[in-house]
């Protein structure tokens, strides 16, 4: 009973230090991206880019600091789960947008595409 | 001898057997992100057929929002937390971090079910136009993951109380863990995408 069957490094373990700087930076990035828009220091063509961006920042700090993916010894499953499926994601979010757009616009009336 | 060997791959085999269940229990979380992301792909794709109703920037209070972030946020932090008391098996710690991640859980769904009253009296159900009908199911589908949470994590704690730390309950409790901060990943790109951008 001396040591734990489940020492080691996988997902979801941690120490102290990891949990507490992934939260800060997490704050940190949550915070930024609230007053960003909230003082509207930006236009908006500017603005939403940027706060998309922190977003994914936060979730990769999330995934390595909350979820610690990056602990696990090769073959990194867990890795190429995630990577795999942030590929399905990407390709489903930004299809679906890209298709339903043009999609819109073919579909106008004559007279709001003549423009 | 036998007991020896008994002894000596016991641990390695826990070992195998928690790998392989976080692993499955990782392949599942990885396809419910699929499912979030058909979701937030068609509120990307309606978000903009109004049908005359009010848009999101009418009808979000971003401050409200932001208090919801940094709750859940907290309960994930504190998820952790409770995490690494129960695998230094440290059970009051472990009860209490759980507690508080529960009473932000359930203060953060409270706040959730709160907005989504409102609306609906003000006549802006998922009936009102095509955007708020993906709202909704995008929102609610997060807030139906939470409750469901809630639930395990109340199971989960009797769990702790009765059985004490087995290696199973540590690993289901790790389960539960990834699946709480799986859950605020999903919503930090709700707080981005459906509150921040809708507002701006």
């Amino acid at each position: 009973m001396s040591e734990s069957p489940l020492e080691g490094k996988s997902l979801g373990e941690g120490s102290f230090e990891s949990y507490l700087f992934g939260f800060i930076a997490s704050l940190l990035l949550t915070l930024t991206s609230f007053f960003l828009v909230s003082e509207q220091l930006l236009t908006t063509n500017f603005v939403d880019p940027l706060i998309i961006g922190l977003a994914v920042i936060q979730m990769v700090a999330q995934v390595v600091f909350f979820l610690h993916l990056g602990n696990e010894s090769s073959p990194r499953w867990n890795l190429q789960l995630f990577l795999f499926m942030m590929m399905v994601v990407v390709i489903v979010v930004f299809g679906s947008i890209w298709i339903m757009n043009h999609l819109n616009y073919n579909t106008m009336p004559m007279e709001r595409t003549m423009k | 001898m036998a007991a020896e060997l008994a002894e000596h791959a016991h641990p390695e085999h826990d070992r195998e057997v928690f790998e392989r269940t976080i692993f499955g229990f990782w392949m599942y979380l990885m396809s419910d992100c699929v499912l979030f992301g058909t979701l937030f792909a068609t509120y990307a794709v309606l978000q903009d057929s109004l049908a005359g109703g009010p848009s999101g920037k009418e009808l979000f209070n971003l401050p409200y929002a932001l208090l919801e972030t940094l709750i859940l946020l907290t309960s994930s932090f504190t998820s952790g937390l409770a995490m690494l008391s129960a695998h230094k098996k440290n059970l009051l710690r472990t009860i209490l971090y759980f507690a508080i991640t529960f009473i932000l859980g359930a203060s953060f769904l409270t706040l959730e079910i709160n907005e989504f009253s409102h609306m609906v009296q003000e006549g802006n159900s998922w009936q009102r136009s095509a955007f708020l009908s993906s709202y909704f199911t995008l929102v609610s589908t997060h807030g139906l993951h939470i409750t469901v949470g809630l639930l395990w994590m109340t199971v989960m704690m009797a769990q702790v109380l009765v059985r004490g730390f087995l290696p199973e309950t540590l690993k289901r409790l790790t389960c539960l863990c990834l699946f709480w901060h799986f859950l605020d990943i999903v919503w930090i790109f709700i707080f981005t995408f459906v509150y921040l951008m809708g507002v701006t």
